[in-house]
Order: C-alpha cells, then sequence, then structure tokens
C-alpha cells in the first residue's frame, strides 16, 4: 500500500506538469509535428508507398514515449541528485522500483497526450490509412513496449544515479542512432537482418515493427511474425524489470559507500 | 529501551585524490525524546553525521544504531521512523503548488491521504503558511520555502527528526517561530527526538537539552548548554575592544585558551577565554606592542560561544 501510494504521488506532479503547462504542451505537438512534415514530404517526393506516410506518424507518435523514456526516466535520477530531490526520496521508506513506477507512469500519461495528439493530428493532416488487423494484438503489443521501454529507462536511471555526466553523453550519443536503427521512420528490416536484429535488442525498434504490421499489414515488411515479437518483448520487458530492480539495489549500495548520493555541499 | 541514536567509534572518510577524515572515531548517544544539537563550524562533519544517521551514507569504521536499528544493515525498520530537513534544501518541484509538495513528500511514508491533508493543513497554520499553500513553489520566498521543507519534516510525523541547519539563513522572526515550534513538537508527545546541527550558538544554547561540540570529525565536548558553561570554571572570559590591529599575535601568549576577533566599525572587539587572568596583562602589552590602543576591557559570564572558542581555540563567525 505504501508503494502504491507512493507510486501515485510521484506520478502525480508528471501528470499535472503536462496539463498545467499548456505553452508546453503546445511546443511538444508542434514541433514532433513538424519533424512527421519533413519526412512525409520527403517521401512523397520520392514517390513511395502511402503506407510509409503512416511509417512516419506511428513513429512520430512513439517519439513521445521514447524521448520521454532517455530524458524523463534515465536522465530524471541525475536532475534529482542536481536538484538535492533525490535525497529526499532516497531516506524515506518508498521502495525504488515505486518511486520509478510512479516517474513512468506519470510520463506515460505526459508522453501519451503529446502521442495521441500527433497521432490524431498526423491522420487528419497527411490522409493516413490504418487498418488495425488484430486489435487485441496490437493493444497488447504496444502496452508491453511500453513496459519494456520504460523498463529500459529505470535500468537506465539507476545508472545515472551515480554516473550522471557521463551517462548523459552516451543517452545523448544514442538518440540519434536509434532513430535511425530503430526504424522510428520505416521498417527496420530495410537495414538488413544483423542490424536488424541487434536493434532488436532495443525494445522499441520490435515494439514498432509489430505495431507497423499491426497497422499496415504486409507492406510493413515485418522483421518476423508479430506474436514471435511480442513474445520476445514480453522477455525483454521483464528482463529489464528484474535487471532495473537489482541494479538500482547496487547502485544505492555504492552510492551509499562512496558517498555519491548526495551532492558535496547538500 | 535503546536509546535514539547510538554512534560507536564511527568514522568515515571519502577516498579521492586527498582522502578526507569526515568523522573520526565518534561516540554519541543522544537519547529518546531528547532536544539533541551538534554545534561546530563549517567542515566539522555535522552534515555528514545526519547524512549517516539517516542512512543516505555508510560508515567507513565503527558502527551507528538509529532507534535500535543498525544503520547499515536495517535501514527498511529505520526509514519509516526519521525524516530528514536541511537548511537552504530545494525540494520538490516548482511547478506543484506548497501544499501538493507536502502531500507528495507524505505519499512516500504511504500516509492516507485524509491524515495527510489533515496534518499539511495543521502545520501550514503552524507556520503561518496558509496564505501560500495553494501558490506554486517557484515563486515563494526563500523562507516561505524553508518553512515548507521544515513541514514537509513534520508531516510524517517521525519519531525521530534530523534537522541540519534548520534556520540557515532566516530572518529573526521566521527562525524563532521555527525554534518554538521544535520545542513545542519535542514536547507534546513522549518519545519524540530531535537531532539538529546549527552555526548559531545562541540557537544550540537556547533550544537543546544536550549539546555536542564537533570540530574537524571528532566531538570535543558533550553535555547540557549549563554543564558545558560550567566546564570553564577555572577558565575565565573577557571581552576586550580595542582600535584595528593584527590580533593574530594573540593566540600565542601562555595561558591564552582561545580568542576570537570580530571587525566593529570603531575597531576590534575580542572575545578571550584565558586559563589565568594574569595573562591578561600580556595581552594588552602585546595589543600596544601590535600598534593597537586597548578601548575597553569587561570580564564576562561564559556563554556557549566561550565554551566553543575555548575548545576549538577560534570563533564560529
Ligand atoms: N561527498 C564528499 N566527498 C568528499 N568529501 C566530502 C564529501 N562530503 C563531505 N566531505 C568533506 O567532509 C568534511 C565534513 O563535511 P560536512 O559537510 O559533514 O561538514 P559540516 O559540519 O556539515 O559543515 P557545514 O557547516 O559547512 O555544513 C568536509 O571537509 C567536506 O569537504
Ligand atoms: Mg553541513
Amino acid at each position: 500500500m505504501l508503494n502504491v501510494r507512493a507510486a501515485f504521488g510521484r506520478a502525480y506532479p508528471r501528470a499535472i506538469g503536462a496539463i498545467r503547462e499548456p505553452s508546453w504542451t503546445f511546443f511538444d505537438v508542434l514541433l514532433p509535428l513538424l519533424g512527421i512534415a519533413a519526412y512525409i514530404y520527403y517521401y512523397r517526393a520520392l514517390g513511395a508507398d502511402p503506407a510509409f506516410e503512416g511509417f512516419v506518424v506511428l513513429g512520430g507518435a512513439m517519439t513521445a514515449f521514447w524521448l520521454n523514456v532517455l530524458w524523463g526516466m534515465a536522465a530524471q535520477l541525475y536532475w534529482e541528485k542536481e536538484t538535492g530531490n533525490l535525497q529526499l526520496f532516497l531516506v524515506t521508506p518508498m521502495s525504488r522500483m515505486a518511486l520509478l513506477a510512479g516517474m513512468a507512469l506519470g510520463g506515460m500519461f505526459a508522453a501519451g497526450i503529446r502521442a495521441l495528439s500527433t497521432l490524431l493530428l498526423g491522420i487528419l493532416l497527411f490522409n493516413v490509412n490504418m487498418v488495425v488487423v488484430d486489435p487485441l494484438l496490437l493493444v497488447a503489443v504496444f502496452m508491453v513496449t511500453l513496459i519494456a521501454i520504460y523498463g529500459m529507462g529505470m535500468m537506465f536511471a539507476s545508472l545515472f544515479m551515480l554516473y550522471g555526466r557521463d551517462a548523459w553523453n552516451i543517452s545523448n550519443l544514442l538518440q540519434e542512432p536509434i532513430y535511425l536503427v530503430s526504424g522510428f521512420y520505416f521498417p527496420v528490416k530495410a537495414l538488413g537482418p544483423w542490424v536488424s536484429l541487434i536493434a532488436a535488442v532495443i525494445p522499441i525498434t520490435l515494439g514498432l515493427d509489430a505495431m507497423r504490421q499491426e497497422l499496415f499489414g504486409p507492406v510493413a515488411n515485418g522483421l518476423m511474425p508479430v506474436v514471435w515479437e511480442l513474445t520476445i518483448l514480453v522477455v525483454l520487458a521483464v528482463a529489464f524489470l528484474v535487471m532495473a530492480r537489482w541494479s538500482l539495489e547496487y547502485m544505492e549500495g555504492l552510492g551509499r559507500k562512496e558517498g555519491r548520493l548526495t551532492l558535496r555541499w547538500q | 529501551m535503546p536509546p535514539a541514536v547510538e554512534v560507536t567509534a564511527l568514522s568515515r572518510v571519502f577516498v579521492g585524490k586527498s582522502p578526507v577524515v569526515a568523522l573520526d572515531n565518534v561516540d554519541l548517544d543522544v537519547e529518546e525524546g531528547e532536544l539533541f544539537g551538534l554545534l561546530g563550524p563549517n567542515g566539522a562533519g555535522k552534515t555528514t553525521l545526519i547524512k549517516i544517521l539517516s542512512t543516505l551514507l555508510l560508515p567507513s569504521k565503527g558502527s551507528a544504531k538509529v532507534l535500535g536499528y543498525d544503520v547499515a544493515k536495517e535501514t527498511s525498520k529505520i526509514r519509516p521512523l526519521i525524516n530528514m530537513v536541511s537548511g537552504g534544501e530545494i525540494s520538490g518541484y516548482g511547478l506543484l503548488t506548497v501544499r501538493e509538495n507536502l502531500w507528495m513528500f507524505s505519499q512516500f511514508y504511504g500516509i492516507p491521504g485524509k491524515v495527510a491533508n489533515e496534518r499539511i493543513d495543521a502545520l501550514l497554520h503552524a507556520f503561518g503558511l496558509e496564505d501560500k499553500a495553494d501558490v506554486k513553489v517557484r515563486t515563494i520566498s526563500t523562507g516561505q520555502r524553508q518553512r515548507m521543507n521544515i513541514i514537509r519534516g513534520f508531516v510524517t510525523d517521525p519519531r525521530l527528526i534530523f534537522l541540519d541547519e534548520p534556520t540557515l539563513g532566516l530572518d529573526v522572526q521566521t527562525s524563532r517561530a521555527i525554534r518554538d515550534y521544535i520545542r513545542t513538537w519535542v514536547r507534546s508527545q513522549e518519545g519524540r527526538t530531535l537531532l539538529l546541527t546549527t552555526h548559531y550558538m545562541r540557537e544550540a544554547e537556547e533550544l537543546c537539552d544536550r549539546v555536542a561540540i564537533i570540530d574537524r570529525g571528532t566531538i570535543l565536548a558533550c553535555d547540557s548548554p549549563e554543564g558545558l558553561k560550567r566546564r570553564m570554571n577555572r577558565a575565565s572570559t573577557f571581552v576586550l575592544d580595542t582600535t584595528h590591529f593584527d590580533s593574530s599575535v594573540i593566540s600565542n601568549i601562555a595561558g591564552v585558551k582561545g580568542v576570537s576577533a570580530e571587525a566593529m566599525k570603531e575597531g576590534l572587539r575580542i572575545k578571550l577565554v584565558v586559563e589565568d587572568e594574569s595573562a591578561i596583562s600580556d595581552i594588552i602589552s602585546s595589543v600596544g606592542a601590535s600598534g593597537g590602543k586597548v578601548l575597553g576591557l569587561n570580564k564576562s559570564e561564559p556563554t556557549l560561544e566561550d565554551v566553543f572558542i575555548k575548545l576549538v581555540g577560534r570563533g564560529l563567525e
């Protein structure tokens, strides 16, 4: 019960943040849309299959979650340490997983609003056609993808807690390549089987691939059958959560030993 | 009943390019129900001790127990029972209101919403912060923020609370309000313990049942303020007013236990702790020899500050 309350407590500021600052939301919606527009006109100029425009809109919507995982989850404990919140969180009796789960829930909500608006506006503005093959499977893929990428974010968060600055650079470094490798805007299979298999360790790759197949059918040129992808995603989700839990505990212990959970002047 | 805090041969070393011994073989007990103060200059190790007791930092050597539980191994037993606030901290999220921030932190202790809200209301009232309750935290002043932080500490109704320089940088009125609250809080229910650190002598003297004077990681003395002052029995304290001169010569004179000089508008106000009053004549002649002029000399009742000067050899501020 404590941990449920704690998770909701931590989710609250994120959810509120999304609603209370309408000006942020405006940019959050507008900027991804501009990015999407660029890709779409590019594909149109090349005379690509119209389904590719749908890929872009889907990728654009999922980008909201991915960025939230990178900057709102992985990097978050680093921020919290810098601002002095981390130590106040860590003296409380809540489980560290509850803290991160709260961050994830709040983040999903905030990113969800952005993703949904991108999706709807994208569909309206660019006349994207989607045919849902199997709605239940689609929902399952979407949920499991979210759990897996946020699980990955949680694991990285524990690293950031101690190795803030270095981890920060890595996150920055990863942002662009992952856009490419994970196939946000095109079927990942185009990268060749090996690159795409390696990229599949990053759950967003498989999630996107599976969702593309569910929404656009054979044009999506899937990596593997959706059910396989879902299975791998479930395994990845569980693995990331287990690793996150273990890593958090380890990093907190190490931080207490080395005096790095707090800044010197706090 | 175990003491609220039981520290035995505790050391903490920060390894690095040049290792720092922040705590050096510290022994300390704080009884349940006590209002206990740690008094020491910058870098003495006060915050380090609080971090260890509040489970944020591990001891390098020795042991520390909080409410009977070991800080290294039994953190999950300790954390629900304690809370910590440090002066000047920036806690929570600027986007949330004061009330929302307090509510969020109360949830990390699993306090049911209704109970939390009642406590928050009562504390906002006690600290005169009701009119800011629904204002975003990023718009309130430093002093208001600090009051909010203190409320955050008490909202969880801890058995033991650590306050690291709770009145740092606050105006006289706010400081007094906080001190009054602290006093009432400890006394109003049995088994509540409060450990605070401070730079302010007056605060320690006025507030604390017992005070430990700490410098360079070592506890120099630990007693009630009266007990500490009684230790001054043989030493005498004087206040010497002079024109400006280099007062560092005084500390080398035989019989001088401690010197603290403060620059005033007209000259220096020097607080002296001497073992033997005959040292005073040497001091006065050394003032003249160093180009100063004595403007006044008074014998004073020992204060906690004098105890501190005697033990540490220098003043605090
Ligand atoms: N994380 C750290 N790494 C290295 N050294 C540290 C760390 N934290 C504290 N120290 C050092 O340990 C010593 C004690 O610091 P501490 O913060 O406990 O002092 P303090 O009594 O709280 O001082 P102040 O009155 O300035 O707050 C200082 O020399 C400080 O520089
Ligand atoms: Mg300190």
